[in-house]
């Protein structure tokens, strides 16, 4: 019961200078965390058995040639290392499917060109531009976070910094503006679809 | 009653690995040893 109350910072550093029953004691402490984290990914026992064998055998790894600098977040960090060993496991197993063109099968039948027709494309540039115009139409202080924001794809944060208002008076301006859009376009019954 | 339609998560069962598992990692920890040069690591298993 004692162990419990040992950081895993103290734990590891002991384990580092050569105390054996230091992982013993991490492992018993995470163990259900992590292979339950593994587990939910995976969902085959077997093969989370594997995956959190070889997440500890980085870790025993790392901590005996003293690689390890990142005291007191163990835990985060093994939650990392099974993480990436989870992503590997699925891109060895990721099979791509082949098909085969036979008389009752054609490749095109699953094929198709998602690219927008000439008329599609006139169509989207129009919206576009019936949209820019509809953004003019709004309050100064709103149109200038909306285009920050969808135009110049920045962050409240960026945007409050940059005009000088807190992130809540941005987040408000945005709401004001969509709503005030969302009027404009009800109100003319202009149709922003292709 | 209020439904509940959430699916309940794998990760919530209590799991633990095999007990054969955890006892491999003790005892590859123990036989384990690394030799650090300067640019290279040895890794040394004793049996």
């Amino acid at each position: 019961m004692a162990d419990l109350h040992i950081p895993d910072a103290l734990l590891v550093k002991n384990y580092v200078e050569g105390n054996e029953n230091a992982l013993a004691t991490l492992i018993k402490r995470h163990e259900s965390k992590i292979y339950g984290f593994i587990y939910s990914k995976i969902a085959d026992r077997d093969i989370s058995n594997d995956i959190f064998q070889d997440t500890f055998i980085k870790v025993i790894k790392t901590l005996k040639s003293n690689s390890y600098n990142e005291e007191g977040k163990f835990l985060p960090w093994v939650m990392r290392i099974s993480h990436n060993l989870i992503v590997d496991h699925f891109r060895k197993t990721k099979k791509m499917p082949m098909y085969r063109e036979t008389e009752e099968f054609s490749i095109f039948s699953i094929m198709s060109d998602d690219s927008l027709t000439i008329e599609g494309k006139m169509i989207v540039d129009q919206v576009e531009v019936d949209l820019k115009k509809i953004i003019e139409e709004l309050p100064e202080d709103q149109k200038e976070v909306l285009v920050m924001r969808m135009y110049q794809d920045m962050s409240f944060k960026e945007i409050s910094e940059l005009t000088g208002v807190s992130i809540n008076t941005a987040l408000g301006r945005m709401r004001y503006a969509l709503m005030n859009l969302r009027k404009i376009i009800d109100k003319h019954q202009i149709i922003l679809t292709n | 009653m209020a439904k509940i339609y959430s699916k309940k998560g794998l990760a919530s069962k209590d799991l633990k690995p095999k007990k054969e598992v955890v006892s491999f990692l003790l005892s590859y920890s123990q036989a384990l040893k690394i030799v650090k040069t300067e640019n290279k690591n040895f890794e040394i298993i004793a049996n």
